[in-house]
């Protein structure tokens, strides 16, 4: 049991679950409109650019998230744009632009660098890899998040459950969709560090679609899948502390257990 | 006066013109319905009054202090929305999104008009029930709803009656009349049912790429084209 205490002493273990943290709340509480949006797969696309801008920063040597915060951000709003108005569909357009940025990283990375243990960090997440400016930014950042949730609560809404009509009366829901996106870009930046750009997308989506398994209002949806997220987190850092397993894969196999069990009991 | 009035409306996709030539309008307490076969332009004039597609020529004017934004809008229902995760109560308050301004959440006046407005379409009892487990006519009613907390004078509806079994049918058609009757609120619905739009309605609208008919459903009754269009049964 005092081990279990120790745990909480390392500097990198508090960083990792206070970052952590609020970048799993963000991701659900996004996650929750994304999935009702059928936006799902924007989350997947983006973190595969966010790996491509990972890979050419660290190539460059300048700082990861200065490049990729604006690069991933960008292309949000750009897949945002396409998936409405575009000749090739959302879907589509997504496995283009996601997949190209993972070759363009991939070639990066391979005439650089090499396949060196950063740039699996990358794609896969660590939770060493979070400096303290890093952790610094992602917490004023997810704030930020949390805070544009909160406030433009009834307009996210009614531009989630109904486009038409929101537009009808007046709501610029243009602005409401370029805000998700952009939100959720950052959200995708900041967590593939330690999640990796390979499992990001499941923060997003797994606590929405569990909370959907067990309650029936928005709100409780919303409120329910930020505990989930919360919770899964936490169990899957401290698990894979003890089990010595990659952090990233865990926190994701801990939100399919409670997905499992969301099915289980939502089933009664 | 009139509290809206079309002038000599065109509307066209990528140059091609889809309707024009329309020419009405409508006072206070006015019951209209759009008829046309798919295709004539019913759907690319609600978006012109809704303020969704701007028109290529002539004019769309409000009276009575009327605005675009502040219509009642009832749309189809996307299959997205059948199985979504919320409220009634959090459907119905969402009405209320023109009002809002430069606030940022409902306030006591909002809610209230939605406690109204629910009482008013009999869902007291599904009020805290999901939107997902409803039948499509209380889903229907639910929608009415929360039109009516976006407006005061005027409701525009798409097809409100698309999918529903003819005793809810019935009742939608109720509501939407005693809505009209008792409110003096104007109703404007585009329908498949002409029958019904013959029955509910005061003024007929019908469209085929341009306006073919606008007048009062007692005139359009005796017109040829109603004749035409309903396959040589008088109504």
């Amino acid at each position: 049991m005092s081990e279990f205490w120790h745990l909480f002493s390392f500097h990198f273990m508090q960083r990792a679950l206070i970052v952590g943290g609020l970048i799993s709340l963000c991701a659900a509480l996004l996650g929750v409109s994304l999935v009702l949006k059928r936006y799902s797969m924007i989350g997947d696309g983006l973190s595969h650019v966010g790996f491509g801008a990972l890979a050419i920063a660290s190539a460059l040597h300048v700082a990861p998230l200065a490049v990729a915060v604006p690069v991933v951000v960008l292309t949000a709003v750009l897949l945002l744009r396409l998936s409405q108005n575009g000749k090739i569909k959302g879907d589509a357009m997504i496995a283009i632009i996601s997949s190209s940025a993972l070759a363009i990283g991939v070639i990066c990375v391979s005439v650089t660098t090499g396949m060196n243990t950063e740039v699996s960090s990358y794609m896969f997440g660590s939770v060493l890899s979070l400096s303290r400016a890093d952790a610094i930014l992602s917490g004023i950042l997810s704030a930020a998040v949390l805070l544009l949730f909160v406030l433009f609560y009834p307009r996210l809404f009614a531009v989630t459950f109904d486009e038409t009509f929101s537009k009808a009366t007046g709501t610029r829901t243009e602005l409401y969709n370029t805000l998700l996106a952009v939100l959720t870009a950052i959200t995708v930046v900041l967590g593939m560090r330690m999640m990796g750009a390979l499992l990001i997308s499941s923060l997003i989506i797994f606590p929405a679609l569990s909370a959907m398994r067990l309650c029936r209002s928005f709100k409780r949806v919303v409120i329910c899948a930020a505990c989930v997220s919360l919770a899964c987190f936490v169990i899957g850092v401290i698990a894979s502390y003890f089990l010595e397993t990659p952090t990233g894969a865990s926190v994701v196999a801990a939100n399919l257990l409670c997905f499992c069990a969301c099915c289980l009991i939502g089933k009664k | 006066m009139a509290i809206l009035t079309c002038k000599d409306l065109r509307f066209s996709y990528d140059g091609s013109t889809v309707l024009e030539g329309v020419n009405f309008s409508l006072k206070a307490g006015n019951y209209l319905c759009i008829v046309g076969e798919n295709g004539s332009g019913k759907s690319t004039l609600m978006k012109g009054l809704l303020g969704l597609k701007a028109p290529d020529a002539g004019q769309i004017e409000f009276g009575e202090g009327l605005k675009s934004t502040e219509i009642g809008y009832l749309p189809q229902q996307t299959q997205l929305q059948r199985d979504f995760p919320a409220s009634v109560w959090e459907v119905v308050l969402s009405g209320c999104l023109n009002s809002l301004g430069r606030r940022l959440h409902y306030n006591a006046e909002d809610k209230k008009r939605a406690e109204v407005n629910i009482e008013r379409m009999g869902i007291e009892e599904l009020r805290d029930k999901s939107y997902q487990e409803l039948s499509g006519g209380q889903q229907q009613r639910v929608l009415l709803a929360r039109a009516l907390c976006a407006t005061k004078k005027m409701l525009l509806l798409d097809e409100p009656v698309t999918g529903l079994d003819p005793i809810a049918t019935g009742e939608m058609y109720n509501l939407i009349k005693l809505v009209n009757l008792c409110d003096n609120i104007t109703v404007i619905m585009v329908s498949h049912d002409i029958h019904a739009a013959a029955r509910y309605a005061t003024h007929i609208l019908h469209l085929g790429q341009k306006q073919l008919f606008f007048g009062t459903a007692a005139q359009y009754r005796e017109s040829d084209l109603a004749r035409r269009f309903l396959g040589g049964n008088r109504l």
